[in-house]
């Protein structure tokens, strides 16, 4: 994917924090991109980096003890080197952002209203009875009923849903190229969760933005992303077109994903497989591999080798950052579909004379996929 | 709001009784000097004693005493005569009142300006040389009594006794109703002396409640709108940090209104808190009582206000 084409182009993107307990490795070399008016879903658990990348993105983790690198370019303009007041200017206008929760996220002495003027005067030299009057307009796209008394609540008088609803009003303020949604649907209801989601598409698909889509549930962009890439401990460790993620994942931590959501087309003797283990220090990240100790089909060598997101044999677009060998990885998964637990399959991994001998051998498959 | 407001200043009249109550028993219980007896002259004799206490009233009994004293109060708005001026308790209190509210007031506007720049400044540049140096002086301006504070300044400022004569010193307060300027430079000294701590205290406080407040999620989302800096400390911070300062402010005021003992005494301004420590020293009860309602009733009435002015703070405190 060219630059050209590209709205958003993150290249390499390194983010540490220094902080007393030592350097918190919280973005390590991530690049994606994004076209105009496409979804990309990046799915992580907390502490994957998911929501330090697109912070950093707007600048919002610029301080003393944070070292950034690589480079973020949009239209064509690195991000990173632009000057606090320029990159300003892009935060609220070109680039949006809507976060996990509604409540805290607006400021509880102030009127909605008077939160959305805001958003507008800051970047539009309108009268204050003009941006009024935007604000009336965003909250009523928003699906906000009775506009025009509710511009006058506040926060603490809105449910969660509407809250949700009033900060992607603020977002959508100044008609964003680009929409960042950090966890949007996370503090929510479930039924609401889906209601925000249809808004999203259809806000989308109205004003033509591109939108980033930043959450630890691969339901929540199952629909609407276009393009998942899922981080793990700081990287992506697989990306793919949303289709494929879900067809044909590649990654063991992304098994563990699909197989802790629950689904109504599996059947109900089979149990849901939680992902062991915690999420790694950032600090102190695991050696090789860095998801090896939650690995089930860890091997020797992948205490040692650190995996790169490499292409997918034969799946276009598709990259995963994993030491097992392709075929076994397919043969994996397709165990997992028909209902086999991690702990049946790790055999396929184990049933080697010598550790060493891993990467010629063939998988043994006495049990059949 | 209004059945709160109505009430509250139930509680408050409720409240004040109870304040004299309690001040009657203490007195009767610790006296602090027979009042028949300094004011029977140098060689008292039995049958004056009993004659100047009969005349105060003193003889009866204790809740005799307050009964009388209640019914004066309410129904004539009567504190009695102080026994040491043979004056009103009122007239003398309203005479005095002027000079203390001079310098609570005078104080509290030199703390909170100076308070919530410097604490300001402090959160958000911690750690700099400007919040180091500052919070060091904020930790000697805590832990300095105000009489000692009052008596180093008098010694290095005031033009009669200082080493650099640059002030008006102690006994220098004129009303301002007498002479505006007289009055401001006679109030300086003691104003910054009154100030110190409470600066000190607001800085700390505020420096600790913005630190906390710029990383609420609130203030990432007025960043992430583009809002400026400048605007999104002075707008967002501040708007959300102070309010904690503001109750403690109305309280503050509140105790300081009800007499300054120690700082009038330094710089001899006739306020409140001198005639109140003078009417202890001489057993003057009806003036004790006075001064001591006087200050409870700054207390409460402050208080009050800073609950309602809440509500119009924090919209999401409601009363009802």
């Amino acid at each position: 994917m060219s630059a050209r084409e590209s709205l958003l182009e993150v290249d390499n993107l390194k983010v540490e924090f220094h902080t007393d307990d030592g350097v918190v490795y919280a973005v390590d070399g991530v690049s994606y991109s994004i076209r105009p008016g496409t979804t990309l879903g990046i799915v992580g658990e907390s502490g994957s980096g998911k929501s330090v990348s697109a912070l950093t993105t707007l600048g919002l983790t610029r301080g003393k003890r944070t070292r950034v690198s690589g480079r973020i370019l949009f239209e064509g303009r690195d991000l990173l080197t632009l000057p606090d007041d320029e990159l300003r200017e892009i935060r609220g206008d070109d680039i949006a952002m809507i976060f996990q929760d509604p409540l805290s996220s607006l400021h509880p002495f102030y009127k909605v209203g008077y939160q959305l003027m805001e958003a507008v005067l800051m970047h539009r030299s309108v009268s204050k009875a003009a941006a009024r009057d935007r604000a009336i307009d965003l909250l009523e796209l928003v699906g906000i009923p009775d506009p025009h008394r509710r511009v006058d609540s506040y926060p603490h008088e809105f449910s969660g849903g509407m809250r949700q609803r009033a900060m992607i009003a603020m977002a959508l303020a100044n008609e964003p190229k680009l929409l960042i949604a950090d966890e949007p649907t996370t503090a929510l209801d479930v039924t609401v969760q889906a209601q925000i989601l249809a808004l999203l598409e259809d806000l989308q698909q109205r004003l033509g933005m591109a939108v980033i889509i930043i959450t630890h549930d691969l339901g929540v962009v199952a629909e609407i992303a276009d393009e998942i890439a899922v981080m793990y401990a700081g990287r992506i460790i697989e990306h793919a077109s949303s289709e494929r993620i879900f067809a044909t994942p590649q990654h063991p931590y992304t098994w563990g994903l699909l197989k802790s959501i629950p689904r109504l087309d599996t059947p109900r003797s089979e149990d849901l497989v939680p992902i062991s283990g915690r999420p790694p220090s950032l600090i102190n990240r695991p050696s090789g591999c860095h998801f090896h100790p939650r690995c089930p089909y860890v091997r020797d060598g992948h205490k040692r080798v650190d995996p790169k997101l490499e292409p997918v044999p034969g799946e276009f677009g598709h990259e995963v950052a994993c030491l097992l060998p392709a075929p076994l990885r397919k043969q994996i998964w397709q165990g997992l579909q028909a209902g086999r637990t991690p702990d049946e399959l790790r055999r396929l991994v184990d049933d080697k004379p010598a550790p060493e001998a891993v990467a010629a051998a063939q998988p043994a498959d006495e049990a059949g996929a | 709001m209004t059945t709160y407001i109505i009430r509250r200043l139930l509680w408050v009249i409720a409240l004040l009784f109870g304040v004299s109550l309690v001040t009657f028993v203490i007195f009767y219980l610790l006296p602090s000097a027979n009042p028949a007896l300094l004011r029977a002259g140098h060689q008292p004799t039995a049958a004056l004693i009993k004659a100047i206490t009969h005349q105060l009233g003193l003889d009866k009994p204790w809740y005799v005493q307050y009964l009388d004293y209640m019914k004066a109060l309410v129904l004539h708005f009567n504190f009695g005569y102080s026994y040491q001026y043979q004056t009103p308790v009122k007239t003398m209190i309203f005479s005095r009142l002027p000079a203390t509210i001079s310098l609570a007031l005078g104080a509290a506007v030199i703390w909170l300006v100076s308070g919530i720049i410097v604490g300001t400044i402090s959160a958000i540049r911690p750690r700099s040389r400007f919040d180091r140096s500052m919070m060091g002086a904020a930790l000697v301006a805590i832990s300095a009594p105000p009489y000692w504070l009052g008596l180093v300044s008098l010694f290095l400022f005031s033009t009669s006794v200082g080493r650099f004569p640059i002030l008006p010193g102690a006994g220098s307060y004129v009303p301002l109703t007498q002479n505006p300027v007289h009055w401001f430079t006679g109030l300086i000294m003691p104003w910054l002396v009154l100030a110190a701590s409470f600066a000190a205290i607001y800085a700390r406080l505020l420096r600790g409640n913005l630190m906390e407040v710029m990383s609420e999620d609130y203030i990432r989302t007025a960043r992430a709108k583009g809002v400026p800096e400048r605007r999104v400390i002075l707008r967002h911070g501040i708007r959300s940090a102070i309010t904690p300062l503001v109750s403690a402010a109305g309280v503050d005021i509140g105790v300081l209104l009800g007499g300054v003992i120690l700082v009038e005494q330094v710089f001899t301004i006739p306020g409140i808190g001198g005639l109140a420590y003078q009417s202890i020293l001489n057993g003057d009860l009806p003036m004790i009582q006075g001064t001591v309602l006087l200050g409870a009733f700054f207390i409460v009435v402050m208080n009050l206000i800073v609950d309602i002015g809440y509500a119009f703070i924090d919209p999401r405190v409601r009363y009802s």
